[in-house]
């Protein structure tokens, strides 16, 4: 079988599972809408205070949204066996890892982007922001999906591990939260927001090299 | 050498070699930090403008640099674990956690007391302040997955990972919080430049202290290591031959 085709049957699997899932991808959605309007709600809903925070608001909800779906990426297969014969896999467990990250972020980082531009509105962001956000988010959510993947290879085998996999992830995001909410915030000034979206894609380069690397290391890890 | 440095990877051999060090390097920690806060607090001169206050540096600089090298060790410890499968190097990264976390509190205390007289502020969002705080937060988090996990082996490795990816991350997080406080115009930071610009009456106990500093650094990582080579090795017959004969 070649890697072409273990890779659609993986993007197949992970998908149609999702899919017999799917009512809990309203989930995460949810949950960044909520987080996003707790702020309004808890400081004064004065549009331009809202304006102001609203970049790090919508960024730093996107951050947490990702974070909470990022242990279904292996924690059903890992407890019903399934990792582990993935592991055993004659293919290169690097490129299934890397097939299963994307396939998540379809899922879970692909909606948090759509839903973006309903959120730009509640905090009043103004509109040459929004071309920013869509594309930072774009850009960052595949990084937060794969830099997550690392956190959750090497938490997939504890018990209770959502609060570590938190500690662990949270400072490892914060190189993409800066750049991110930078890019909005620029954008929403008037001001050229390139730069930021350049790192972001830096990053996002660094990420989709060496990451599958980590993660299938720490899955093997996890596992033994 | 390289040769003796493999056989450090036993953890008798290690044992051995340690206790034969660790008298001298006990004498020599205590030796240059009496010289280093002689120097520090009645042999050198107050600044110019913070006065007295400065005498922190002595103590806030090299927690910080100790701070940064004691990461690069647990990392290059977890790449040598991961590698070469040494259990030395799995007790060095262990034991240096803790230490490496005070450390950098230490730097973020000293430097909070240091901000207060110097900026009027106990906390300020600049560069290098923010980056330490999130290197504390990656120590934790190498502590905390490090004891979360059972198995010791296991244990060892996973932290190795972590701390491998951290290691990369540390220049990405720092600059780029540098690039974003820039353009936020943050308090004037005052920078120490070690090297280049700063006062002989200040290079040297300042220099003094650095070497104390390490030298603790060293002084503890072996004492905590004997103690995780004793608790690890408990059932090999070396061990407690050596316990039952005490």
């Amino acid at each position: 079988m070649n890697l072409f085709e273990v890779t659609r049957r993986m993007l197949r699997r992970d998908l149609l599972l999702a899919y017999r899932h799917r009512g809990e991808l309203a989930n995460p959605l949810v949950f960044f809408l909520i987080v996003v309007s707790l702020f309004p709600l808890s400081l004064e809903p004065d549009p331009r205070l809202l304006a102001t925070i609203g970049s790090g608001v919508i960024w730093v909800a996107a951050l947490l949204a990702t974070m909470l779906s990022l242990d279904a990426m292996f924690r059903p297969d890992f407890e019903d066996g399934t990792l582990e014969q993935l592991m055993l896999s004659p293919h290169p467990v690097a490129l299934l890892v890397l097939v299963r990250v994307f396939a998540h972020w379809l899922v879970a980082g692909l909606p948090l982007i759509l839903l973006s531009p309903l959120l730009a509105m509640l905090m009043n962001l103004p509109g040459e922001a929004l071309p920013a956000l869509l594309a930072s988010l774009a850009l960052g959510t595949p990084v937060l999906s794969l830099v997550g993947a690392i956190g959750v290879a090497l938490t997939v085998a504890l018990r209770r591990s959502g609060v570590l996999l938190s500690l662990l992830v949270l400072p490892l995001y914060i190189p993409v939260l800066i750049f991110g909410a930078r890019a909005v915030t620029d954008a929403a000034a008037g001001l050229p927001w390139s730069g930021p979206l350049l790192f972001i894609g830096a990053l996002l380069a660094l990420a989709l090299t060496l990451a599958p690397l980590a993660i299938a290391g720490a899955l093997r890890i996890s596992l033994e | 050498m390289w040769v003796w440095f493999h056989k450090l990877g036993s953890p008798k051999y290690f044992w051995g070699f340690s206790q034969r060090l660790l008298p001298w390097l006990g004498a020599l920690t205590a030796l240059s930090f009496l010289a280093g806060l002689a120097l520090a607090l009645v042999f050198s001169p107050p600044d110019y403008e913070q006065g007295e206050t400065v005498r922190i540096m002595y103590i806030h600089v090299p927690a910080a640099m100790m701070s940064m090298l004691v990461y690069v060790v647990m990392a290059v410890a977890g790449a040598i674990l991961l590698i070469w499968r040494m259990k030395m190097a799995e007790m060095v990264a262990a034991a240096s956690a803790p230490v490496g976390a005070s450390f950098t509190l230490l730097a973020l205390i000293t430097g909070s007391l240091w901000g207060k007289p110097m900026w009027g502020t106990w906390w300020a969002w600049d560069a290098r302040l923010t980056s330490e705080l999130i290197l504390l937060f990656l120590y934790l988090g190498y502590m905390a997955l490090y004891n979360a996990i059972e198995d010791r082996r296991s244990a060892g490795r996973a932290a190795a990972v972590l701390a491998l990816v951290g290691v990369i991350n540390i220049p990405i997080i720092h600059y780029s919080v540098e690039w974003w406080n820039t353009l936020h115009q943050g308090p004037t930071t005052q920078g120490v430049r070690v090297a280049g610009s700063i006062h002989p009456s200040m290079r040297w106990p300042l220099f003094t202290m650095m070497i104390a500093f390490n030298l603790f650094y060293a002084l503890v990582l072996l004492k905590r290591v004997r103690c995780l080579i004793l608790q690890n090795e408990k059932d090999s017959a070396w061990v407690r031959e050596l316990v039952s004969e005490k």
